[in-house]
Formats: C-alpha cells, sequence, structure tokens
C-alpha cells in the first residue's frame, strides 16, 4: 500500500500519539500515523478533562478552535458513605480567567479536531489501521511495523509507541510486560444528557462554567476506587473506576457498582431524567512509578498510558500523555537533527528530558501511593469514610446530647474501628507516602 | 444492597454503535472441560458481560458488544485461558463521545 519510507511511525492517535506525531511533523519530519478506530477519536475514551498549559505547549491557539466543553471553576471531592457524602469543595472566580486552566471535554470529538491538525502539519494519519507486529532488522533493532492491510509492512528510522494502556505490539515484541490485575484499574462511564439550562441549575454554574466531582469512599465496597462526574455542556461524564485485582477477587460487577453510584442520594438527583447515550470502560494505568517500564530503545520509544505514565492520586493522565509524546518527539527530532541513528544509545535523551519534566517528578513523588492504597483499601475506601460521616452527623445533628458525650463517642468509634496503633499507622504511613 | 440482578448491561450496550466483524472474533476462549477461576472470574469483571456460562458449565464469549476494555486480557490471558486481540482496522466499537 504504501512503498515509502519514513522518518517516523506513530502507532495510536490519542493525546500521546497525536502530539509526538504533531511535534515531529512541525519538526519537518516524515511522519506517518496509524490509528485502529475510523476516525482518530473512536477508540478513545477519558473522563474527561484537558489541562490548558500542556495543551498551549502544542497548539498555542486551540482555544479558539478545538471542541471544548466547560471551564472549571469549582472542584468537588466527596468521601461517601451508603447515605451520606463529606465534601470539600473549591470554587473560585480566579478561574474565570482569559486562558482558562482547565476544561472539560469529550475524546472522541476533541482528538478529531486533534487529528486534523497533526495533518495539517504534514503528517499522513492512516486509520482503520491496526498494527499486528513491530519488524526487527537482523541485529534485533526495530525497523518498522506490520499491519493488517494487504501487503502492510511499513519501514521507518523510529516507532513511537502510542499505542495506550492496552498496547499489544510492545508487550508481543518483548519490550514491556503486559500490565497486571493491580496495576490497571477498570473505569465504566456514561454519558447523561440533559438540557444545558438544567446542568447549569443543578451544578450552579452560568455560562461556560463547569464543575467537576471526584467521589471515594463506600460506593466502591472496600476496593480501590474512584467515582467522577463531570460536567459538560450538554451532558454529564458520571462513571466509577477500581483495581482490576479488586474486581477479580470481591466478584463485583463494573455495572452493578456504576448503577449502585447512580442511585446514590447525593447522585441521583444531578442525573434525574437524563437520556443515557453511551456507555463505555477502559483502563487506567495506576501502578505508578514503580510500573513505568523500559521507554526506548533500539528504533523505538513508547510513550503515554502504554508506558503507565498517570497520576492517580491527582486523576491526571491526558496531560502526562501528551507530554510524554511531545517530548519523546522533541528528543527524536533533535537525533536526526544531528544525523545521527535512532539507537537505545541516542533515544537516551528521551528518558533524560522525560526526567527532568513534571511527569516523572510528579510520579516519583508519589511512588509509594498505589501500594499503600491498595493494601489498605478497607480502611481507606470503606471503614474512614464511614466514620468520618458519622462523625460529621454527630456533629451537626441536634439531640440534647451534651458536646462533650458526642465528641467521646466519636473519638471512641475511631478508636474501637481502626486502634490507637492503627490510626497512628495509618496517619504515618500516608503521610510519608503522600511526602 | 445488592442492586446487580436489576441491571441489565444489554441496555447499556444498545446506546453503542458498533462495527461487528461478523465470523472473525478478536477474542477467543480456549477450549476447556472445566473453567479456571480467571475464566470464571471474567464472568463477573468484564463490563459488557460478554463472558456467559453454557449449559455444560464451559465459559463462551460472544464479542458482538464488545468495548474493548482490555480487562479479560489482564486476568486471563497469562493463563493462556483467553487470546485477545484488537479487532481489524475499523471494526468493533466506535465511540461517539468516548
Amino acid at each position: 500500500m504504501i512503498e515509502e519510507r519514513f522518518d517516523a511511525i506513530v502507532v495510536g492517535a490519542g493525546m500521546a500519539g497525536n502530539a509526538a506525531a504533531l511535534t515531529m511533523a512541525k519538526h519537518g519530519m516524515n511522519v506517518l500515523q496509524l490509528e485502529r478506530g475510523e476516525y482518530s477519536g473512536s477508540k478513545n475514551v477519558q473522563g474527561a478533562i484537558l489541562y490548558a498549559d500542556m495543551m498551549e505547549k502544542l497548539i498555542p491557539e486551540f482555544r479558539e478552535e478545538a471542541p471544548l466543553e466547560r471551564h472549571l471553576v469549582e472542584q468537588r471531592f466527596w468521601m461517601m458513605d451508603d447515605r451520606s457524602h463529606v465534601g470539600m469543595h473549591y470554587r473560585s472566580d480566579d478561574f474565570n480567567e482569559e486562558r482558562p486552566n482547565r476544561y472539560t471535554i469529550i475524546r472522541a470529538q476533541f482528538d478529531k479536531w486533534f487529528s486534523s491538525k497533526v495533518r495539517e502539519a504534514g503528517a499522513t494519519v492512516l486509520c482503520e489501521t491496526t498494527v499486528t507486529e513491530l519488524v526487527r532488522d537482523h541485529h534485533e533493532r526495530i525497523v518498522g511495523v506490520r499491519t493488517d492491510r494487504r501487503d502492510g509492512e511499513i519501514h521507518a528510522d523510529v516507532v513511537v509507541l502510542a499505542e495506550g494502556v492496552n498496547g499489544l505490539l510492545g508487550t508481543r515484541a518483548g519490550l514491556r510486560p503486559r500490565p497486571t490485575p493491580d496495576n490497571v484499574a477498570l473505569a465504566v462511564k456514561e454519558m447523561h444528557f440533559l438540557p444545558r439550562e438544567t446542568i447549569e441549575a443543578r451544578f450552579n454554574l452560568k455560562g461556560d462554567e463547569g464543575v467537576v466531582i471526584e467521589a471515594a469512599g463506600t460506593i466502591s465496597r472496600g476496593m480501590t476506587g474512584m467515582g467522577f462526574i463531570y460536567a459538560n455542556k450538554e451532558c454529564i461524564s458520571l462513571g466509577i473506576g477500581c483495581l482490576v485485582a479488586d474486581f477479580q477477587r470481591t466478584g463485583q460487577t463494573p455495572y452493578g457498582m456504576l448503577d449502585h453510584f447512580k442511585q446514590h442520594p447525593s447522585v441521583a438527583p444531578l442525573i434525574a431524567g437524563s437520556e443515557v447515550k453511551e456507555y463505555a470502560a477502559h483502563l487506567i494505568p495506576e501502578g505508578g512509578y514503580k510500573a513505568i517500564p523500559q521507554l526506548y530503545g533500539d528504533g523505538w520509544v513508547v510513550v503515554g498510558d502504554a508506558a503507565q505514565l498517570n497520576n492517580a492520586i491527582h486523576r491526571e493522565g491526558s496531560n502526562l500523555a501528551m507530554t510524554s509524546g511531545r517530548i519523546a518527539a522533541e528528543a527524536i527530532a533533535q537525533v536526526k537533527s544531528r544525523r545521527e541513528p535512532m539507537t537505545a544509545k541516542n533515544l537516551l535523551l528521551y528518558k533524560e528530558m522525560l526526567d527532568e519534566s513534571f511527569v516523572i517528578k510528579d510520579l516519583k513523588k508519589y511512588k509509594d501511593m498505589p501500594t499503600l492504597m491498595h493494601t489498605h483499601s478497607q480502611n481507606f475506601f470503606l471503614t474512614y469514610p464511614q466514620l468520618i460521616s458519622k462523625a460529621l452527623q454527630n456533629f451537626v445533628r441536634v439531640d440534647g446530647t451534651p458536646k462533650v458525650e458526642k465528641e467521646k463517642a466519636t473519638l471512641k468509634s475511631f478508636v474501637k474501628a481502626r486502634s490507637w496503633t492503627g490510626l497512628f499507622g495509618d496517619a504515618c504511613r500516608f503521610a510519608r507516602a503522600w511526602r | 444492597m445488592n442492586v446487580e440482578p436489576s441491571v441489565r448491561v444489554e441496555d447499556k450496550l444498545y446506546y453503542n454503535r458498533y462495527l461487528v466483524d461478523v465470523g472473525r472474533p478478536h477474542v477467543t476462549v480456549r477450549a476447556h472441560t472445566t473453567p479456571s477461576p480467571q475464566l470464571l472470574a471474567l464472568l463477573k469483571a468484564c463490563p459488557a458481560r460478554c463472558y456467559e456460562l453454557n449449559d455444560n458449565g464451559q465459559v463462551e464469549i460472544t464479542v458482538d458488544g464488545c468495548i474493548e476494555c482490555g480487562t479479560c486480557r489482564v486476568i486471563a490471558e497469562p493463563t493462556g485461558d483467553i487470546k485477545w486481540s484488537h479487532p481489524r482496522g475499523g471494526y468493533g466499537v466506535l465511540f461517539k463521545f468516548g
């Protein structure tokens, strides 16, 4: 089909792949991007929040052109038990700024637009093409890819693996291990459509203001998990995710948990009367710093979710994806401008540049968090949310009990559930992992 | 509160668009007489409920409603219980929103 040889082949058209293809094309490289969906975006699933700073570095004028939903002015954290939630909300008019910091987006639509910019920059984008295999030369260097199209072998100096969390090529070629059940979460999500005015009234918004709710607690039934509710213009993205290992261990169903979350008394009124138009599921890398695989080799680099680059604590993934894609592309362009080969020795530059960026620095900061959350999930996702909810109910309910007795009862409930050593240990473990 | 019995996954999948690659399933289950714990876990863990138990107590897959999340791959590919690939280019689930 394509006789040509390319400077670079990018596998995948998500945030990481688009960022890499765009950046290399802008450097004048001859780039081929392969995507298995019918269009770029049709296989991509995210909450989704777009982080403007990282997008600006790729397309400074994106705000004028891209299909954006709402700019975020409010973040709500909810700790939930079965009938209540304890909330911490942060809302600021500072976020109503000329160049807002975060937006909700709809990935299929946004990615389609992003892909149009990749094409404009000069890259060749070929959709409906699944890459089936990496091609090696007799020195075991990666020299191209094989696809499911007829005569589908294509060669390039370097292959950028932006194949997502399920990337088969890298694992089949032995470049990195397959994700394990305890370092990926399964998230399921529904799109709930409502009139714009209804969404704005229910979430206390005006114009294009937006809000996100991140929820944790008994909704994940003692498993390591989170729920989310994002307000778009005319729909609400609502979903919940838990570690695959936990689903496997407990036999809970993802759709059962999603419906349970939707029926929660704090959630149900927000989506009442909505029309659901899509049900999606996706894996999220949760292993953090310790799960990052080898990032480069002879003739290849790996970026984004495929490289497990996801900050589970801050719920950031797409920005790490687009930043790793951009940095990999810049490293490759540098090697090329020196007219040097795409060897592991030269592509080490990508890892060095990534280590200096927020991507690796942030993941390093929370390197012990995934293990802590997983091994103590019963405490952090079940026991504490219940205790804190009870404590606050005790605090606000007026029933003639003297306050001293109320406080004693609350303290007693904490000590009874976790013991003094347990409480102290949990606090120390959490502080240490956060530091 | 147990709400599972009332949840109909088929109703959820009905919202989605698919282009089914008839006769070429991208995921297959290895022939077996007694299912492994990994295969049994898929009956619950698959978010599209693609895995079902047949009358002989074996786990079967129908990939038509698959939303390509990869959960079954993570659980049951290491043991060789399933073979997992992406659908051919252009086939499978076609997300409108994603």
